[in-house]
Protein backbone atom coordinates (compact mmCIF):
# COMPACT_ATOMS: atom_id res chain seq x y z
CA UNK A 1 0.00 0.00 0.00
CA UNK A 2 2.80 2.37 0.95
CA UNK A 3 4.67 1.39 -2.20
CA UNK A 4 1.62 2.26 -4.27
CA UNK A 5 1.36 5.66 -2.61
CA UNK A 6 5.08 6.31 -3.18
CA UNK A 7 4.89 5.53 -6.88
CA UNK A 8 1.88 7.81 -7.52
CA UNK A 9 2.35 11.05 -9.35
CA UNK A 10 2.25 13.91 -6.87
CA UNK A 11 -0.93 15.43 -8.31
CA UNK A 12 -2.69 12.11 -7.73
CA UNK A 13 -1.76 12.27 -4.06
CA UNK A 14 -3.19 15.79 -3.82
CA UNK A 15 -6.37 14.73 -5.60
CA UNK A 16 -6.77 11.79 -3.22
CA UNK A 17 -6.58 14.19 -0.29
CA UNK A 18 -9.22 16.42 -1.89
CA UNK A 19 -11.46 13.40 -2.48
CA UNK A 20 -10.96 12.21 1.11
CA UNK A 21 -11.90 15.60 2.55
CA UNK A 22 -14.90 15.88 0.22
CA UNK A 23 -16.11 12.43 1.27
CA UNK A 24 -16.05 13.48 4.91
CA UNK A 25 -18.09 16.54 3.93
CA UNK A 26 -20.64 14.38 2.04
CA UNK A 27 -20.88 11.89 4.92
CA UNK A 28 -21.53 14.72 7.36
CA UNK A 29 -24.24 16.04 5.01
CA UNK A 30 -25.89 12.63 4.77
CA UNK A 31 -25.64 11.71 8.45
CA UNK A 32 -27.08 15.06 9.51
CA UNK A 33 -25.23 15.01 12.85
CA UNK A 34 -24.58 18.67 12.26
CA UNK A 35 -27.47 20.73 10.79
CA UNK A 36 -27.44 20.40 6.97
CA UNK A 37 -27.47 24.10 6.20
CA UNK A 38 -24.43 24.55 8.40
CA UNK A 39 -22.44 21.71 6.85
CA UNK A 40 -23.36 22.61 3.30
CA UNK A 41 -21.80 26.01 3.08
CA UNK A 42 -20.36 27.17 6.37
CA UNK A 43 -18.09 24.19 7.06
CA UNK A 44 -16.28 24.40 3.74
CA UNK A 45 -15.89 28.15 4.16
CA UNK A 46 -14.47 27.74 7.65
CA UNK A 47 -12.13 25.05 6.33
CA UNK A 48 -10.80 27.19 3.51
CA UNK A 49 -10.46 30.25 5.74
CA UNK A 50 -8.54 28.23 8.36
CA UNK A 51 -6.21 26.95 5.65
CA UNK A 52 -5.66 30.53 4.53
CA UNK A 53 -4.98 31.69 8.10
CA UNK A 54 -2.58 28.83 8.62
CA UNK A 55 -0.73 29.81 5.46
CA UNK A 56 -0.51 33.45 6.55
CA UNK A 57 0.67 32.37 9.98
CA UNK A 58 3.45 30.28 8.45
CA UNK A 59 4.48 33.24 6.29
CA UNK A 60 4.49 35.56 9.29
CA UNK A 61 6.50 33.22 11.48
CA UNK A 62 8.94 32.56 8.66
CA UNK A 63 9.33 36.29 8.11
CA UNK A 64 10.02 36.95 11.79
CA UNK A 65 12.54 34.14 11.97
CA UNK A 66 14.16 34.97 8.62
CA UNK A 67 17.84 34.37 9.17
CA UNK A 68 20.03 37.32 8.21
CA UNK A 69 23.80 37.60 8.14
CA UNK A 70 25.03 41.20 7.88
CA UNK A 71 28.48 40.14 9.07
CA UNK A 72 28.87 38.00 5.96
CA UNK A 73 28.97 41.08 3.78
CA UNK A 74 31.95 42.38 5.76
CA UNK A 75 33.71 39.02 5.62
CA UNK A 76 33.15 38.92 1.88
CA UNK A 77 34.80 42.33 1.46
CA UNK A 78 37.85 41.00 3.32
CA UNK A 79 37.94 37.92 1.11
CA UNK A 80 37.74 40.05 -2.01
CA UNK A 81 40.61 42.25 -0.83
CA UNK A 82 42.70 39.21 0.05
CA UNK A 83 42.00 37.67 -3.35
CA UNK A 84 42.88 40.86 -5.22
CA UNK A 85 46.16 41.12 -3.32
CA UNK A 86 47.21 37.59 -4.14
CA UNK A 87 46.13 37.79 -7.76
CA UNK A 88 47.85 41.09 -8.53
CA UNK A 89 50.96 39.68 -6.88
CA UNK A 90 50.80 36.91 -9.48
CA UNK A 91 50.22 39.16 -12.43
CA UNK A 92 46.46 39.00 -12.70
CA UNK A 93 44.88 42.41 -12.50
CA UNK A 94 41.28 42.44 -11.34
CA UNK A 95 39.89 45.92 -11.66
CA UNK A 96 36.51 46.87 -10.21
CA UNK A 97 33.96 48.54 -12.41
CA UNK B 1 46.04 8.61 15.28
CA UNK B 2 42.90 6.62 14.45
CA UNK B 3 41.72 9.44 12.19
CA UNK B 4 44.94 9.40 10.20
CA UNK B 5 44.66 5.68 9.54
CA UNK B 6 41.01 6.06 8.57
CA UNK B 7 41.75 8.74 5.99
CA UNK B 8 44.50 6.61 4.48
CA UNK B 9 42.03 3.81 3.89
CA UNK B 10 39.33 6.14 2.55
CA UNK B 11 38.76 6.41 -1.14
CA UNK B 12 39.78 9.77 -2.58
CA UNK B 13 37.00 11.36 -4.59
CA UNK B 14 37.29 14.00 -7.28
CA UNK B 15 34.93 16.96 -7.42
CA UNK B 16 34.00 18.87 -10.57
CA UNK B 17 32.82 22.41 -9.88
CA UNK B 18 30.72 23.83 -12.72
CA UNK B 19 30.41 27.60 -12.78
CA UNK B 20 28.31 29.18 -15.56
CA UNK B 21 29.47 32.72 -16.25
CA UNK B 22 28.31 35.76 -18.16
CA UNK B 23 30.19 39.01 -17.65
CA UNK B 24 31.90 37.91 -14.45
CA UNK B 25 35.40 39.15 -15.22
CA UNK B 26 35.98 40.38 -11.70
CA UNK B 27 34.15 37.74 -9.71
CA UNK B 28 35.47 34.64 -11.47
CA UNK B 29 39.06 35.37 -10.44
CA UNK B 30 38.04 35.90 -6.82
CA UNK B 31 35.92 32.79 -6.76
CA UNK B 32 38.75 30.68 -8.18
CA UNK B 33 41.12 32.04 -5.54
CA UNK B 34 38.65 31.26 -2.76
CA UNK B 35 37.98 27.74 -4.03
CA UNK B 36 41.68 26.96 -4.01
CA UNK B 37 41.96 28.51 -0.56
CA UNK B 38 39.18 26.41 0.98
CA UNK B 39 39.77 23.10 -0.80
CA UNK B 40 43.47 22.64 -0.16
CA UNK B 41 43.54 18.87 0.31
CA UNK B 42 40.79 18.05 -2.15
CA UNK B 43 41.07 16.69 -5.67
CA UNK B 44 38.94 19.00 -7.80
CA UNK B 45 38.57 20.74 -11.12
CA UNK B 46 36.75 23.96 -11.96
CA UNK B 47 34.75 24.02 -15.19
CA UNK B 48 33.91 27.53 -16.34
CA UNK B 49 31.07 27.58 -18.85
CA UNK B 50 31.19 31.08 -20.30
CA UNK B 51 28.50 32.21 -22.73
CA UNK B 52 30.61 34.48 -24.89
CA UNK B 53 31.01 37.29 -22.33
CA UNK B 54 31.94 40.56 -23.98
CA UNK B 55 33.73 41.87 -20.87
CA UNK B 56 36.83 39.69 -21.14
CA UNK B 57 35.83 36.94 -18.69
CA UNK B 58 37.49 34.30 -20.85
CA UNK B 59 40.79 36.22 -20.94
CA UNK B 60 40.87 36.31 -17.14
CA UNK B 61 40.09 32.58 -17.01
CA UNK B 62 43.03 31.88 -19.35
CA UNK B 63 45.30 33.87 -17.04
CA UNK B 64 44.00 31.87 -14.09
CA UNK B 65 44.77 28.70 -16.02
CA UNK B 66 48.38 29.84 -16.32
CA UNK B 67 48.53 30.43 -12.60
CA UNK B 68 46.72 27.36 -11.29
CA UNK B 69 47.12 24.82 -14.08
CA UNK B 70 45.03 23.88 -17.08
CA UNK B 71 44.15 20.57 -15.49
CA UNK B 72 42.55 22.36 -12.53
CA UNK B 73 40.65 25.04 -14.46
CA UNK B 74 38.79 24.07 -17.60
CA UNK B 75 37.33 26.72 -19.88
CA UNK B 76 34.46 25.29 -21.85
CA UNK B 77 32.91 28.32 -23.51
CA UNK B 78 29.88 28.69 -25.68
CA UNK B 79 29.15 31.20 -28.42
CA UNK B 80 26.31 33.08 -26.78
CA UNK B 81 23.90 33.15 -23.85
CA UNK B 82 22.14 29.82 -24.02
CA UNK B 83 20.63 29.36 -20.59
CA UNK B 84 21.53 27.77 -17.30
CA UNK B 85 20.24 24.24 -17.82
CA UNK B 86 22.19 23.75 -21.02
CA UNK B 87 25.25 25.31 -19.35
CA UNK B 88 25.17 22.57 -16.71
CA UNK B 89 24.72 19.88 -19.35
CA UNK B 90 27.61 21.33 -21.34
CA UNK B 91 29.82 21.40 -18.24
CA UNK B 92 28.79 17.86 -17.29
CA UNK B 93 30.09 16.53 -20.60
CA UNK B 94 33.59 17.64 -19.59
CA UNK B 95 33.40 16.70 -15.92
CA UNK B 96 35.72 13.92 -14.79
CA UNK B 97 34.86 14.00 -11.10
CA UNK B 98 32.82 11.55 -9.06
CA UNK B 99 30.79 14.46 -7.79
CA UNK B 100 29.60 17.68 -9.40
CA UNK B 101 29.12 20.98 -7.60
CA UNK B 102 27.10 23.74 -9.19
CA UNK B 103 27.38 27.29 -7.96
CA UNK B 104 26.90 30.89 -9.07
CA UNK B 105 29.77 33.07 -10.21
CA UNK B 106 28.64 36.32 -8.61
CA UNK B 107 29.99 35.54 -5.12
CA UNK B 108 26.52 35.09 -3.63
CA UNK B 109 27.69 31.50 -3.08
CA UNK B 110 30.83 31.49 -0.98
CA UNK B 111 33.36 28.70 -1.59
CA UNK B 112 34.01 28.45 2.14
CA UNK B 113 30.94 26.21 2.37
CA UNK B 114 32.35 23.65 -0.06
CA UNK B 115 34.04 21.61 2.72
CA UNK B 116 30.72 21.35 4.58
CA UNK B 117 28.98 20.08 1.44
CA UNK B 118 31.68 17.46 0.96
CA UNK B 119 31.66 16.46 4.61
CA UNK B 120 27.88 16.10 4.69
CA UNK B 121 27.92 13.89 1.64
CA UNK B 122 30.67 11.66 3.03
CA UNK B 123 28.88 11.34 6.37
CA UNK B 124 25.47 10.47 4.98
CA UNK B 125 26.29 9.02 1.55
CA UNK B 126 23.62 11.32 0.13
CA UNK B 127 23.12 11.57 -3.62
CA UNK B 128 22.50 15.29 -3.41
CA UNK B 129 23.55 17.91 -0.87
CA UNK B 130 21.77 21.22 -1.29
CA UNK B 131 22.57 24.52 0.37
CA UNK B 132 19.73 26.17 2.24
CA UNK B 133 19.55 29.83 3.20
CA UNK B 134 16.47 29.47 5.34
CA UNK B 135 17.62 27.47 8.36
CA UNK B 136 19.54 28.43 11.46
CA UNK B 137 23.18 28.79 10.55
CA UNK B 138 22.24 30.01 7.12
CA UNK B 139 20.96 33.38 6.08
CA UNK B 140 20.56 36.11 3.53
CA UNK B 141 22.02 39.60 3.40
CA UNK B 142 20.89 42.37 1.07
CA UNK B 143 17.17 41.65 0.87
CA UNK B 144 14.62 44.26 1.88
CA UNK B 145 11.35 43.42 3.64
CA UNK B 146 9.37 43.08 0.40
CA UNK B 147 11.87 40.64 -1.01
CA UNK B 148 11.86 38.57 2.17
CA UNK B 149 8.06 38.56 2.18
CA UNK B 150 7.76 37.30 -1.38
CA UNK B 151 10.46 34.73 -0.74
CA UNK B 152 8.68 33.45 2.35
CA UNK B 153 5.27 33.48 0.65
CA UNK B 154 6.63 31.64 -2.37
CA UNK B 155 8.27 29.09 -0.12
CA UNK B 156 5.11 28.39 1.94
CA UNK B 157 3.08 27.99 -1.24
CA UNK B 158 5.61 25.63 -2.78
CA UNK B 159 5.90 23.58 0.42
CA UNK B 160 2.11 23.22 0.64
CA UNK B 161 1.65 22.23 -2.99
CA UNK B 162 4.75 20.21 -3.75
CA UNK B 163 5.99 18.66 -0.45
CA UNK B 164 9.53 18.95 -1.78
CA UNK B 165 11.46 17.65 1.19
CA UNK B 166 13.91 20.56 1.18
CA UNK B 167 13.64 23.97 2.81
CA UNK B 168 15.21 26.03 0.00
CA UNK B 169 13.73 25.20 -3.38
CA UNK B 170 15.22 27.88 -5.58
CA UNK B 171 18.76 27.64 -4.28
CA UNK B 172 21.44 26.78 -6.82
CA UNK B 173 24.39 25.90 -4.61
CA UNK B 174 24.37 22.10 -4.72
CA UNK B 175 26.55 19.01 -4.76
CA UNK B 176 25.41 16.02 -6.80
CA UNK B 177 26.70 12.54 -7.35
CA UNK B 178 27.58 12.72 -11.03
CA UNK B 179 25.17 9.92 -11.95
CA UNK B 180 22.34 11.59 -10.01
CA UNK B 181 22.84 14.91 -11.79
CA UNK B 182 22.93 13.26 -15.21
CA UNK B 183 19.73 11.40 -14.41
CA UNK B 184 17.79 14.37 -13.02
CA UNK B 185 18.93 16.98 -15.54
CA UNK B 186 17.84 14.87 -18.50
CA UNK B 187 14.21 15.11 -17.38
CA UNK B 188 14.10 18.86 -16.64
CA UNK B 189 12.77 21.37 -19.14
CA UNK B 190 12.15 24.61 -17.23
CA UNK B 191 14.19 27.79 -17.34
CA UNK B 192 15.66 30.12 -14.73
CA UNK B 193 14.98 29.54 -11.07
CA UNK B 194 12.01 27.26 -11.86
CA UNK B 195 14.67 25.00 -13.36
CA UNK B 196 16.39 24.79 -9.96
CA UNK B 197 13.05 23.94 -8.38
CA UNK B 198 12.31 21.33 -10.99
CA UNK B 199 15.69 19.68 -10.42
CA UNK B 200 15.21 19.25 -6.71
CA UNK B 201 11.55 18.23 -6.92
CA UNK B 202 12.26 15.62 -9.60
CA UNK B 203 15.14 14.33 -7.51
CA UNK B 204 12.80 14.00 -4.53
CA UNK B 205 10.21 12.17 -6.61
CA UNK B 206 12.84 9.77 -7.94
CA UNK B 207 13.70 8.88 -4.37
CA UNK B 208 17.23 10.30 -4.22
CA UNK B 209 18.71 10.78 -0.75
CA UNK B 210 18.95 14.55 -0.30
CA UNK B 211 20.67 16.34 2.58
CA UNK B 212 20.88 20.05 3.38
CA UNK B 213 23.62 22.26 4.73
CA UNK B 214 23.13 25.88 5.87
CA UNK B 215 24.71 28.51 3.66
CA UNK B 216 24.80 32.28 3.76
CA UNK B 217 23.84 34.23 0.68
CA UNK B 218 25.07 37.77 0.12
CA UNK B 219 23.00 39.39 -2.60
CA UNK B 220 25.23 42.02 -4.16
CA UNK B 221 22.86 43.00 -6.94
CA UNK B 222 21.47 45.89 -4.98
CA UNK B 223 18.71 48.00 -6.39
CA UNK B 224 17.59 45.75 -9.22
CA UNK B 225 14.01 44.75 -8.78
CA UNK B 226 14.12 41.04 -9.48
CA UNK B 227 10.55 40.43 -8.51
CA UNK B 228 8.08 42.20 -10.75
CA UNK B 229 4.61 41.01 -11.66
CA UNK B 230 5.82 38.88 -14.54
CA UNK B 231 8.28 37.07 -12.25
CA UNK B 232 5.44 36.14 -9.92
CA UNK B 233 3.34 34.87 -12.83
CA UNK B 234 6.28 32.81 -14.07
CA UNK B 235 6.70 31.35 -10.61
CA UNK B 236 3.04 30.40 -10.28
CA UNK B 237 3.07 28.83 -13.73
CA UNK B 238 6.15 26.90 -12.72
CA UNK B 239 4.46 25.66 -9.55
CA UNK B 240 1.41 24.43 -11.43
CA UNK B 241 3.65 22.76 -14.03
CA UNK B 242 5.59 20.98 -11.28
CA UNK B 243 2.40 20.05 -9.48
CA UNK B 244 1.01 18.36 -12.56
CA UNK B 245 4.08 16.75 -14.07
CA UNK B 246 6.18 15.48 -11.17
Amino acid sequence: MFFVVRRMKHVVKIMSLVVAVSSIWIVLLQAAIIPRSYTLLQLPIYFVVSLGCYGLLMIGIGLMQFPTCPEESVLLQHDIAEAKDYLSGNGIEVVSD
Amino acid sequence: MADENESKGEKKYKYSIIIPTYNERLNIAIIVYLIFKHLRDVDFEIIVVDDGSPDGTQEIVKQLQQLYGEDRILLRARAKKLGLGTAYIHGLKHATGDFVVIMDADLSHHPKYLPSFIKKQLETNASIVTGTRYVKGGGVHGWNLMRKLTSRGANVLAQTLLWPGVSDLTGSFRLYKKSALEDVISSCVSKGYVFQMEMIVRATRKGYHIEEVPITFVDRVFGTSKLGGSEIVEYLKGLVYLLLTT
